[in-house]
C-alpha cells in the first residue's frame, strides 16, 4: 500500500497524460472512423467500415503509400551509405575531427521550414539565376523548373537533397558511436591475418555495426513515413497543394482539415490505417532483430 | 590518402554550410539582387537596414512568434523531463503489483509515431477547446513515452548505493529522487533536454495543425505561411530565417557535448 502510493506519486501524473493525451486520441478516432463525421467530432450516421473501404479503394490514400515508397526507395538507401561514409572518415582523421563533425551536424538545428525556404527560394528557385541552374549553365544545360517540374518530376531531387542535408549528420552520429564502440583488438586481428583496408571494412566493421545499422534503418524508414514538413513547404503555393507528390501525412491533413471540409471520418480511417502499417513493420522488425 | 580523405571532407564540409550562406546572404541583399539575371556569390553590397525594416514590418509578426516559440519550447522542454523523469523512476525503483501493467501501457506508446497520429490528437485538443491556445501547443507534447522509457532504462543502471545511503539517513522515494538522484544525474538531463528543445523549436506539423490565429503562431509557423504565400518580400522572409536559427546556432555551439550524447542515447534505444 505504501509503495503503491509512492508508484502512483510518480507515476500517476506521467500516465494521466499518456491516456488523455494518446490513448483516448486513438480510441476515439477508432469510433470516428466508423461514422460519417463531416465537421463534426460527435456523429450520430454510422456507417460501418464505408470509411476504410473508401480510404483503401480510393486512389488518392493508397497512391499516398505509393508517393512515400518512392521517397523512401531515395532517402533511405542514400542516407545510410552517406552518413556511414561520413562518419568512417570523420573517425579516421585526428586533425580539425571535431570540426568536421560539427560542419555535418549542424544542419540538425535547422528546421525543415527553412530548408525548404532555401531549396525553394534559393537553390531551386527555377530562374536562370537560381543557384542549381548556375551550375548547369556552366556544363551548357539548360534550366529546369525544379519544383513544379512533373516530367521528368525533379521535385523528387529537391525533396531527397533537402532531407540528406537535414538528416545526415544526424546519422552520422549514430554510426561514430557504433564505430567507437568496435573492440580495437578486432582489427589489430585482421591486420594480423593480413587484411587489406575493405577487407577489414567488409568483415570486422560492417558485421560489428550490425545493431546500429538496425536501428538506423528503421528510425530512417519512420522518418519517412511522417514525412509532412518539406513537402507541405516546398510544394505547397498559395494556390494550395498540387495534385501530385502528396505522401500519407499530407493527404491526411487536407482530408481532415483542409480547406475544403474537415472529413474526420475519413481522416480517422486513415490514420488507423496507418498506425496498423507502422505497428506491424516495428512488430516485424522486433521479431527479426531477436532472431 | 589522407590527402584525399581531407579533400572529400572539406567538399563535403563545404556542400554542407552553403545553405547556411545562402540564408544570410539572401537576408542581407536588396530584392533585386536576389532575382538577378546572373546569380553571384558574393554579393555587390550588404544591407544591414534589412534588420531595421524586418523588425518594423507591422506584416511581419517575427518577435511574437519567436517568443511564442521559446515559451512552447521551454515549457515543453521542463514539462516533459519533469514528468518523465518522474514516471521513468517510479517504474525503475519503486516496487508496485502492478508496475508491469503500467509499464507495457507505457512502451505500447512507442511503436505509434507521433505524428501518424495528428488527427486524432486534434480532435480531443479541439473538444478541450485548446486550439489557438498555449495550452494545445504544449501540453500533448509532454507526455513521451520514448522520454520516460529512456529515463527508466537510465535510471535501473543508476548506482544503487546513493540511493541506499540516502535511505539509512531516512529519506523517502520523493526526497531521495530530489536530494539524491536527480543532483546526480544533471549530464543525462541536459542530453535529454536539448534534444527536447531542439525537436520542440523546430516542430512544424502540430503548430500548423493547433496555431490557427495569427498570434498562437510559432516561428516555424509564421516563416511557412510566408514561404508558402510569398507574401512579403524573399530577402525579409531569408533574414526572418535566419533570425529564427540563430538561437539553436547558440545553443548547438554551447551544448554540443550533451547534444552529441543525447543523439546518441536516443537514437540507438529508439
Amino acid at each position: 500500500m505504501r509503495h503503491g502510493r509512492a508508484f502512483w506519486l510518480f507515476v500517476g501524473p506521467f500516465a494521466a497524460g499518456l491516456l488523455v493525451f494518446v490513448y483516448v486520441p486513438i480510441g476515439w478516432s477508432l469510433v470516428l472512423s466508423f461514422f460519417d463525421a463531416r465537421n463534426t467530432v460527435t456523429p450520430t450516421e454510422f456507417v460501418g467500415l464505408r470509411n476504410y473501404v473508401d480510404m483503401l479503394t480510393d486512389g488518392p490514400f493508397l497512391s499516398s503509400l505509393g508517393t512515400f515508397s518512392v521517397f523512401a526507395a531515395f532517402v533511405v538507401p542514400l542516407t545510410f551509405v552517406l552518413a556511414l561514409a561520413l562518419a568512417l572518415l570523420v573517425n579516421q582523421i585526428s586533425f580539425m575531427q571535431a570540426f568536421f563533425r560539427s560542419v555535418f551536424f549542424l544542419p540538425t538545428a535547422c528546421s525543415y521550414v527553412v530548408a525548404s525556404l532555401v531549396w525553394k527560394l534559393s537553390i531551386f528557385n527555377g530562374l536562370r539565376s537560381g543557384l542549381a541552374n548556375t551550375v548547369l549553365g556552366w556544363f551548357g544545360a539548360d534550366p529546369v523548373a525544379w519544383t513544379v517540374s512533373t516530367s521528368p518530376p525533379w521535385y523528387w531531387l529537391v525533396l531527397v537533397t533537402l532531407r540528406l542535408w537535414l538528416q545526415l549528420g544526424f546519422y552520422m552520429i549514430l554510426f561514430i558511436a557504433g564505430l567507437q564502440r568496435i573492440p580495437v583488438v578486432l582489427y589489430e586481428a585482421a591486420a594480423l591475418d593480413g587484411a587489406r583496408s575493405w577487407q577489414a571494412f567488409r568483415f570486422v566493421t560492417l558485421p560489428q555495426l550490425r545493431t546500429t545499422s538496425v536501428a538506423v534503418l528503421l528510425l530512417l524508414l519512420i522518418g519517412a513515413y511522417q514525412a509532412f514538413d518539406e513537402f507541405y513547404n516546398v510544394l505547397g503555393t498559395d494556390r494550395g497543394y498540387p495534385p501530385f507528390a502528396r505522401p500519407p501525412l499530407i493527404y491526411l491533413y487536407y482530408t481532415a482539415l483542409g480547406s475544403g471540409g474537415q472529413d474526420f471520418g475519413h481522416g480517422s480511417a486513415g490514420a488507423v490505417i496507418l498506425t496498423l502499417l507502422i505497428v506491424g513493420v516495428t512488430l516485424l522488425q522486433g521479431r527479426a532483430v531477436r532472431r | 590518402m589522407k590527402a584525399l580523405r581531407y579533400l572529400a571532407l572539406s567538399v563535403a564540409a563545404v556542400l554542407f554550410l552553403v545553405p547556411f550562406y545562402l540564408v544570410v546572404r539572401n537576408g542581407l541583399v536588396s530584392e533585386s539582387e536576389i532575382s538577378a539575371t546572373s546569380w553571384t556569390f558574393l554579393p555587390s553590397s550588404v544591407r544591414w537596414e534589412n534588420f531595421a525594416e524586418l523588425f518594423s514590418d507591422p506584416a511581419v509578426p517575427l518577435v511574437r512568434s519567436m517568443l511564442n516559440s521559446l515559451v512552447v519550447a521551454v515549457l515543453q522542454t521542463a514539462g516533459q523531463l519533469l514528468l518523465c523523469s518522474m514516471a521513468g523512476y517510479g517504474l525503475a525503483r519503486i516496487p508496485y503489483r502492478y508496475a508491469n501493467v503500467v509499464f507495457y501501457f507505457v512502451v505500447a506508446t512507442l511503436m505509434i509515431p507521433a505524428a501518424v497520429t495528428f488527427v486524432p490528437s486534434f480532435v480531443v485538443v479541439s473538444t478541450l477547446g485548446w486550439v489557438s491556445d498555449l495550452r494545445g501547443l504544449v501540453i500533448p507534447g509532454l507526455f513521451s513515452g520514448f522520454t520516460a522509457f529512456l529515463f527508466r532504462q537510465y535510471f535501473l543502471n543508476f548506482p544503487r548505493e546513493l540511493e541506499e545511503a540516502a535511505r539509512i539517513d531516512g529519506l523517502g522515494h520523493w526526497r531521495t529522487f530530489w536530494r539524491v538522484v536527480v543532483p546526480n544525474s544533471r549530464g543525462f538531463f541536459a542530453a535529454l533536454g536539448v534534444i527536447a528543445f531542439v525537436t520542440s523549436w523546430n516542430q512544424f506539423l502540430w503548430p500548423l495543425v493547433i496555431a490557427q490565429d495569427q498570434d498562437s503562431w510559432t516561428v516555424q509557423v509564421a516563416l511557412s505561411t510566408f514561404l508558402t504565400a510569398q507574401s512579403i518580400n524573399v530577402h525579409e522572409l531569408f533574414l526572418a530565417a535566419a533570425v529564427s536559427v540563430t538561437p539553436l546556432v547558440i545553443v548547438f555551439v554551447a551544448m554540443q557535448r550533451y547534444l552529441v550524447k543525447g543523439v546518441t542515447e536516443t537514437g540507438i534505444k529508439g
